[in-house]
């Protein structure tokens, strides 16, 4: 650009060169965001067929999913009558006996046209106990006679038990906080503000708690034995540090599943832990170590270690062992040295580590689902529970919306603070 | 270096606490992943050792029964079907991230990342409900659609390391040098950065040949694969059988992941000196 800057002297021909250059200036940059422009949509090309891809199949199946958990029409599409009905309700009391009647000739509808068990269902989610009142009731309305549908409703006591109404119609809002609200042990109370439920039907905070405490035990005992491991690796020459990596990745290498599988061999009442126990006189008798809490974080510890550990590594290896000598000669003490010039330099990993570890924790499943008792049950293990056993399609997006949240939440947390490029093992 | 040349007492006898307790983390790391080895060579129906005598009697099991059979032959479809998607399509866009013209690569970095982020339940059980209603449940496709997503993102991270070290003049030569953008990929291109991509297609293989818990969701009976045949043997009975299949991957997927990084780390080594 600089060749057409004009000279300074001759104003004229200055003015007549500028505006040319302009022009020119202005064709050529054109041309350049054109071309470039082109080049662009020509990377995005050669991104997009996996892009699309996974777009396909992973993005498209996470936001339904998610979207399940906000957006249930079971209720609605099956009560039209009483949606209407309940209309100008104003949630205080009872409605109106049109509603009664309405109700009746939904729940009758459904019955002939085969829906009235998934009705069922979907009612006993929000009102527990509503299964078989609907199926009482559709009988006694089938087979009652001539006993107008109204006088049937009125004569089962669950139709007018308070808590009743307000379910249904809320019920008949396909949009809903219902089940993100159950997923975190909440509901609408009757005048419009947020309650614990009961306690007997409160246990997805316990679960909640559970995961997180499992994955701050795992991490910690992770810390505990990597760092000083990662420390040995990044101190002793570079053929030994080689065959300790190795150690590590061993492991590392191994699937989650082989490894679990491993652990459930080691942790039979006949097994190698067991044996090592007693033979050291830490434990008296054999103990119950599968399906229980103790074993389930040892499994995890294991799998998780080298995620630990490997970051802290990386970090380590770059720190100059002559800071440390500096730091002695300059009259630190061994612990004053490694506390002031050491670990504010690797806490960026340990920090990463860490992260990582409790992330990936989170999401445990396999090896809850094989070494954990019925009380180590983490929330993934819930999650796949209410899809393969409950059928409550609901319950279980909600229960990943808020999974997901905490994850990516603590994702975003790393990322910021951390980079991306943390992520790379080794 | 760890000892100082003069140590003291007390840095003797930290060094020698530090390797003690270095000493038990390795064996806490590397003898349950060896112990499944020794018990799959027990002639006997327990895990106790001693061991009863020598035998491959649980490897005649897990090659010779008609289940595992099917076992293998499953998974081999699954990570062969997901290793050539992963790979072309990883490939592809690991050239255009590379590319400094590529927009918005802040945003799609993440993106292409999350399968390994999002927990796995999520993703197995939102592939379930999706590929249910299109017809993709209990089909091979499927399977190897929900691989994809969770192996293409290590193609793109090991593909994207050997292009850093890769010589964007080099095409620019082979073009001016009047070969066609085809010609120059296979040509000049492909061949430079070919460790970096079989190694991506080894992690991609060892990826969807270890998974279990989407297989779980989205497979017929009869598409069982290895992890889960092993997943629904730990669940009902305790047999040997299974730690012959779990002796047999371990030493499939180590194989291959030695193989992939020593290829990762020539492909760096090789384009870092063209450089």
């Amino acid at each position: 650009m600089s060749a057409l800057q004009p000279s300074e002297l001759d104003r004229p021909a200055l003015a007549r060169g500028r505006s040319a250059a302009d022009t020119d200036q202005k064709s050529v940059s054109a041309a350049l965001r054109r071309a470039e422009f082109g080049d662009r949509l020509r990377t995005l090309a050669l991104a997009a067929p996996l892009l699309l891809l996974l777009a396909l199949s992973f993005g498209i199946p996470i936001v339904l999913l998610l979207s399940r958990a906000v957006y249930d029409p079971t209720i609605a599409n099956a009560l039209p009558r009483t949606s209407q009905a309940l209309g100008d309700w104003n949630g205080q009391g009872q409605p109106d006996d049109a509603a009664f009647t309405a109700l009746a000739a939904d729940l009758r509808d459904n019955q002939a046209k085969g829906t009235g068990y998934e009705l069922a269902k979907a009612l006993n989610a929000r009102l527990p106990g509503a299964r078989s009142q609907v199926l009482k009731t559709v009988r006694q309305l089938e087979g009652g006679g001539d006993k107008p549908p109204l006088e049937v409703m009125k004569s089962v006591p669950f139709w007018s038990a308070p808590g009743t109404w307000p379910a249904i119609a809320n019920g008949t809002h396909s949009i809903t906080s219902f089940y993100l609200l159950s997923a975190l042990d909440l509901r609408w109370n009757a005048d419009g503000s947020l309650e614990r439920v009961p306690p007997e039907q409160a246990i997805f905070l316990q679960v909640f708690l559970r995961t997180f405490f499992v994955a701050a035990a795992v991490t910690l005992a992770t810390l505990l034995l990597g760092f000083p491991l990662a420390y040995l690796i990044s101190s002793v020459p570079k053929g030994l540090a080689a065959i300790l990596i190795v150690a590590v990745l061993l492991p590392f290498w191994t699937s989650i599943l082989v490894r679990t599988a491993a652990w459930t061999v080691l942790l039979q009442k006949f097994g190698l832990v067991n044996d090592l126990l007693l033979w050291l006189g830490f434990a008296s008798e054999r103990l119950d170590l599968m399906y229980s809490r103790i074993g389930l974080i040892i499994a995890m510890t294991h799998i998780q270690l080298p995620f630990t550990l490997l970051p802290i590594y990386s970090v380590m290896r770059t720190i100059a062992p002559s800071q440390m000598k500096a730091a002695y000669s300059l009259g630190a003490m061994p612990f004053t040295a490694f506390r002031r010039v050491y670990l504010p330099q690797v806490f960026p990993g340990v920090m990463a580590g860490c992260l990582l570890t409790f992330i990936l924790c989170l999401g445990y499943y396999i090896t809850p689902a094989l070494i954990g008792g019925a009380s180590d049950q983490l929330i993934s293990n819930f999650i796949a529970n209410y899809v393969n056993v409950e059928l409550n399609w609901e319950m279980a997006a909600a229960l990943s919306f808020i999974l997901l949240v905490f994850t990516l939440a603590l994702f975003g947390i790393f990322a910021r603070i951390l980079g991306l490029d943390r992520l790379k093992m080794v | 270096m760890l000892l100082s040349p003069y140590p003291t007492l007390g840095e003797r006898i930290r060094i020698t606490l530090l390797w003690l307790w270095c000493g038990l983390v390795i064996l806490f790391l590397l003898v349950p992943i060896l112990i499944p080895v020794p018990l799959s060579f027990n002639s006997g129906a327990f895990f106790i050792f001693p061991l009863e005598g020598l035998s491959t009697r649980w490897y005649e099991v897990v090659l010779g029964t008609q289940r595992w059979q099917s076992a293998i032959g499953n998974s081999l479809i699954v990570a062969f079907g997901t290793t050539m998607i992963a790979t072309t399509l990883g490939t592809l866009t690991a050239i255009a991230l590379s590319d400094e013209k590529f927009p918005g690569r802040r945003i799609v970095m993440p993106l292409l990342l999350s399968p390994l982020i999002v927990p796995v339940v999520i993703t197995a059980v939102g592939s379930y409900l999706f590929y249910a209603r299109v017809g993709l449940a209990s089909t091979y496709a499927g399977i190897i659609l929900a691989h994809t997503a969770l192996a293409s993102p290590f193609v793109v991270v090991t593909v994207g390391a050997s292009l850093t070290g890769f010589d964007r003049n080099l095409m620019r030569a082979a073009a001016i040098s009047g070969a066609r953008p085809l010609t120059a990929f296979l040509r000049v291109m492909l061949p430079l950065i070919l460790p970096g991509v079989l190694s991506g297609a080894a992690f991609a293989f060892v990826t969807s040949f270890d998974e279990v818990v989407v297989v779980q969701f989205l497979a017929s009976a009869g598409q069982r694969t290895m992890p889960l045949e092993m997943f629904i043997g730990l669940r009902e009975k305790l047999s040997p059988a299974i730690t012959a299949a779990a002796t047999l991957m371990m030493a499939l997927s180590i194989v291959l992941l030695i193989v992939a990084n020593l290829l990762a780390r020539r492909g760096q080594g090789r384009s870092a000196k063209g450089n």
